[in-house]
């Protein structure tokens, strides 16, 4: 239904005198593809040790708000260097994502972790010291955890998964 | 060093390096784990880095922070290792050919070198500066070397990927 306009919109794009520029550059899609990986481990990681206490795994000597209050507010400031350059990435080579399934699951699983990262930070900054007290609550943290944990995994198969269905 | 180049063809000849080579799911498959847990490896790296630096988490003793993180750290390694064994040795020709993995095995060792160095001189005295928001020199600038290395050995590790064909 949307592939003529996606198309159209991608020729378009890589006709743009910016693309043109990163297409013929041969190290800045390297280059940016490094620093959108550099950006991947520092949001994935924060997530799996914020994930991580929550099981009661790893750091169980600090507060489970002291992990999170620490580690989720840097996923913010780095998920702006990934669109950033997850941006550019789709203006260098604008149909290899743009007309590719799997770019699309990236994208649903990145919305479900954005989502879910912002139900864990209002949960545990809401109400840190109750969640032993609250069963419920510790319960559907803790199952936020695993989903997190899950979606996160899925933004990173699909990142990798798009080298291997672009149409060409 | 032909006993190495031996053994790197009876690596590259197993049949567990043919299936790698030959399925279509199997080496994008690995490849994704290998991303995952370096993505893990060097994210888990970077906060235990960083409050060496004095940039992070000062709050908290060095040594708690090292020693709660570093568990993630080695789990992601052993995986990172296994999975990119296999990768390996689906082209081990190839990949030792490729300039880009070789300069990332021999970062990835200097990152080695650079930690067993910093619990040489560094690590005896930690508990001294366990609580100080910035820990001395030496400390400081094993986190930057740290830092350093690991961005590069990313970077080599994609540059491989632009450098030389799969298959």
């Amino acid at each position: 239904m949307f592939h003529a306009p996606l198309l159209a919109f991608s020729k378009w794009l890589a006709a743009t005198s910016l693309s043109n520029t990163i297409q013929t550059t041969g190290w800045i899609i390297p280059a940016l593809q490094t620093i959108h990986i550099l950006a991947v481990a520092v949001v994935f990681s924060s997530a799996m040790l914020v994930n991580l206490r929550i099981w009661r795994l790893l750091q169980r000597d600090v507060p489970v708000s002291d992990v999170a209050r620490r580690f989720l507010p840097a996923i913010w400031l780095v998920l702006i260097i990934l669109l950033i350059t997850g941006g550019l990435l789709i203006v260098g080579e604008p149909r290899r994502s743009l007309l590719n399934t799997t770019f699309y699951f990236k994208m649903a699983f990145l919305t479900l972790a954005v989502l879910l990262t912002i139900g864990l930070q209002w949960s545990l900054a809401a109400a840190p010291e109750n969640l032993n007290n609250k069963p419920g609550r510790r319960i559907a943290v803790q199952l936020a955890a695993v989903a997190s944990t899950l979606v996160w995994c899925g933004v990173l198969f699909a990142g990798r998964w798009i080298a291997y269905t672009q149409v060409g | 060093m032909s006993a190495f180049w031996n053994l790197i063809s009876l690596l590259e000849e197993s049949s567990l390096a043919d299936s790698i080579r030959e399925n279509d799911l199997l080496f994008p498959l690995i490849e994704s784990i290998h991303v995952l847990a370096i993505c893990l490896v060097v994210g888990s790296i970077l906060a235990v880095d960083l409050r060496l630096v004095g940039l992070a988490w000062v709050r908290r003793p060095s040594q708690d922070v090292t020693r709660g993180i570093l568990p993630l750290t080695w789990g992601a390694f052993v995986v990172a290792v296994a999975s990119g064994g296999l990768l390996f040795i689906s082209n081990a020709t190839k990949y030792l050919g490729n300039g880009f993995f070789v300069a990332k095995m021999f970062l990835i060792a200097a990152a080695g070198v650079n930690m067993l160095v910093f619990h040489a001189i560094s690590g005896k005295d930690a508990a001294k500066w366990d609580n100080d928001a910035s820990p001395p020199l030496p400390a400081r600038l094993a986190g930057v070397v740290s830092i350093a290395l690991w961005v590069a050995v990313v970077a080599c590790g994609r540059w491989i990927g632009f450098t030389m064909e799969p298959g």
